[in-house]
């Protein structure tokens, strides 16, 4: 494989304004990216940093103001609603810290969700989505509803419908925020095996803890990203 | 192109949110179930009240044209040779004379005051040919010899010869002696129905008694039955033509009922006035509607977020429409199958208390499935456009 088709993720000067009244609010000054395939990557800033903004923009949930954003080679800026949801659908999976469990379904309904959305059939369904729940080991919980399961239970719910379609990558957002230290390390542990099997991981966190499970850190400040802590070059 | 565990998925999750709100949907229903109960109701019962009537009428219409005859003084009522002439128009098959006579029977020991007494001829049994349970119709040989026999209805046979065969019995009408020779069933004679006699049911004797016992020899009263309802109105310019010339152009010397076009006027007006009632009752089908629109305004904002989530997941505006659009289709429809019961319910209960034949009304129950659909989707669109288009960050945001 070449050294440009491992990238997968690209970002050139990416700014990302909101109106505030009168004023324009710049949360991202121009961030610059590039993640390869099977990375492991903690973005790592206060809250208020512009971190969130950036998730959404990586996920397909938020457009940039300006700048490019390229994934899978594709650019983002030229895609219809439509196509965006299949983006959000095959390529990506997200990881809440609440989890967004649905609880009017139970764990297999719920991790079933991305997978009918894909256009799976309902057989497919299933099987993959108890295999799934298998992978993070509750395969003795497919039948419980979100209130009957502990945080980490139901983190791991999560993570089982995030990996359901197979996405590219993985996008957790504060993913062991609600969860004591102990669930919090599970989780981390399943996220090392999931990089193993060269999945990538982006993952954003206020944790400096947390950040040094990944294999490359980047700092967000103010709307600017700094490579390992030492700022690159605007 | 949606896919059968798509619409499968937004199936159950509509029923699981109805379900899930049991209250609030039920109390969202009952505008439908009012609206949609009332529109049916109402339908059912004016329909049914209307086809009785209307079926009294058709059956009393029979002869198709009826005419009163209120006479000059100079000439109270028709003779037999007017009778004859009118007999003789073109497209007028036969006329049938009707003398009402009110008078005392006596049963044995039995004396029944004011029975309703009906002079007919021959022609009125011939046209009522399924009249006859028993015995024998009136003859036309009855008439020429004015013999002193006459036949009973269900009504009277009860009434004045309980428990006796009422075949060859024998009654004294207004002092006369007649024979039974025949007993009617139900009568289909509406005026009957309505007589204010002390014994309901009709007692037919030949015409010319009934003549005699009103001394008099003018009939005030025809029924004339036409061969080819399609020109019927010629044969009613001919009648009255007819008629002006007996009665020297005297106003208001008669009166002619087509029972064709009074059935016809009956008919007009019970669809407007079914349509009307309707009308007025799907007001509140709209109230229900705005009702179903509200609840699902509402849903929509207190699940932001699940649709945020769903959107994340993968989900396409188009599916979060479709979600949120069965999701109040649901709703009304099954309001409205409950609206469909409710109303068949209540015009069943008033076909009981007004004593007329309870049918089910099919089209009405149609009408009804098909409204409550349609408000489903009318007032559910706004609502399920609303969270297809929400932006997904700001629906993930919302705590």
């Amino acid at each position: 494989m070449s050294e440009q088709s491992d990238i997968i993720l690209d970002m050139h000067g990416i700014v990302k304004e909101y109106p505030m009244g009168d004023e324009v609010s710049v949360v991202l000054k121009g961030i610059d990216l590039q993640v390869k395939r099977g990375e492991f990557l903690a973005v790592l800033g206060p809250s208020g940093s512009g971190k969130s903004t950036l998730m959404n923009i990586i996920g397909c949930l938020d457009t940039p103001t300006s700048g490019d954003y390229y994934l899978s080679g594709r650019h983002i800026a030229d895609m219809s609603e439509k196509e965006l949801a299949g983006i959000r659908s095959k390529e990506i999976g997200f990881i809440f810290q609440s989890f967004y469990l649905l609880q009017r379904q139970d764990a297999l309904e719920n991790v079933e969700l991305p997978l009918i959305y894909a256009g799976k059939s309902e057989s497919e369904c299933r099987k993959r989505a108890e295999e799934m729940l298998i992978r993070v080991g509750l395969e003795d919980k497919l039948h419980h509803y979100p209130n009957q399961l502990s945080g980490g239970q139901q983190q791991r719910v999560a993570i089982a419908r995030a990996i359901a379609n197979n996405p590219t990558i993985l996008l957790a957002d504060e993913p062991t925020g609600a969860l004591d230290q102990a669930t919090g390390r599970q989780v981390m542990d399943i996220f090392h095996e999931l990089n193993e099997e060269g999945r990538t991981i982006i993952m954003i966190t206020h944790d400096a803890s947390i950040a040094a499970h990944a294999r490359r850190i980047v700092r967000i400040l103010d709307g600017n990203l700094l490579e390992g802590g030492e700022k690159r070059d605007a | 192109m949606l896919k059968f565990s798509l619409i499968h998925q937004c199936f159950q999750m509509s029923i699981r949110n109805i379900l899930g709100n049991k209250l609030r949907s039920f109390l969202t229903m009952l505008g439908i179930i009012i609206g949609v109960g009332a529109v049916i109701g109402l339908i059912t019962v004016v329909s049914g009240v209307a086809d009785y009537m209307i079926g009294q009428f058709s059956s009393m219409g029979a002869g198709s044209l009826s005419v009163s005859i209120f006479g000059t003084p100079m000439k109270q009522g028709l003779s037999e040779t007017n009778l004859q002439e009118i007999a003789e128009i073109e497209n007028i098959q036969s006329v049938s004379p009707s003398v009402s006579v009110t008078t005392t029977v006596v049963s044995g020991t039995y004396v029944s005051q004011k029975v309703s007494v009906d002079g007919r001829s021959e022609q009125f049994f011939v046209h009522q040919p399924d009249m006859i349970r028993l015995g024998r119709p009136l003859r036309i040989s009855d008439m020429e010899g004015t013999i002193n026999v006459c036949v009973i209805d269900n009504t009277v046979a009860q009434a004045l010869l309980p428990g006796k065969t009422p075949l060859g019995a024998i009654l004294k009408i207004g002092g006369v002696q007649y024979k039974v020779i025949g007993v009617a069933g139900k009568t289909d004679d509406i005026s009957a129905a309505f007589s204010s006699s002390g014994v309901d049911g009709t007692i037919y004797i030949p015409y010319r008694n009934a003549l005699r016992m009103n001394n008099t020899n003018t009939i005030s009263s025809i029924d004339v039955y036409v061969e080819d309802t399609s020109k019927m109105d010629q044969t009613v310019e001919a009648l009255t033509k007819l008629l002006e010339n007996v009665f020297n152009q005297a106003e208001n010397a008669y009166f002619i009922i087509n029972m064709e076009s009074l059935l016809n006027a009956m008919n007009t007006m019970t669809g407007m006035m079914t349509a009307m009632l309707a009308g007025i009752a799907s007001i509140a089908l709209l109230v229900g509607g705005i009702g179903i629109m509200n609840m699902m305004l509402v849903s929509v904002t207190e699940r932001t977020k699940e649709i945020g989530l769903r959107k994340a997941l993968g989900a396409e505006p188009g599916v979060i429409q479709l979600q949120f659009l069965l999701e109040s289709v649901i709703l009304s429809v099954i309001g409205g199958t409950i609206g469909i019961l409710f109303g068949e319910t209540i015009a069943y209960i008033a076909s009981v208390l007004i004593k007329y034949d309870f049918s089910l009304n099919i089209n009405a129950i149609l009408i009804g499935f098909f409204f409550s659909l349609a408000v489903g989707v009318i007032f559910g669109w706004a609502p399920a456009r609303r969270a297809s288009r929400l932006n997904p960050i700001d629906a993930l945001r919302s705590e």
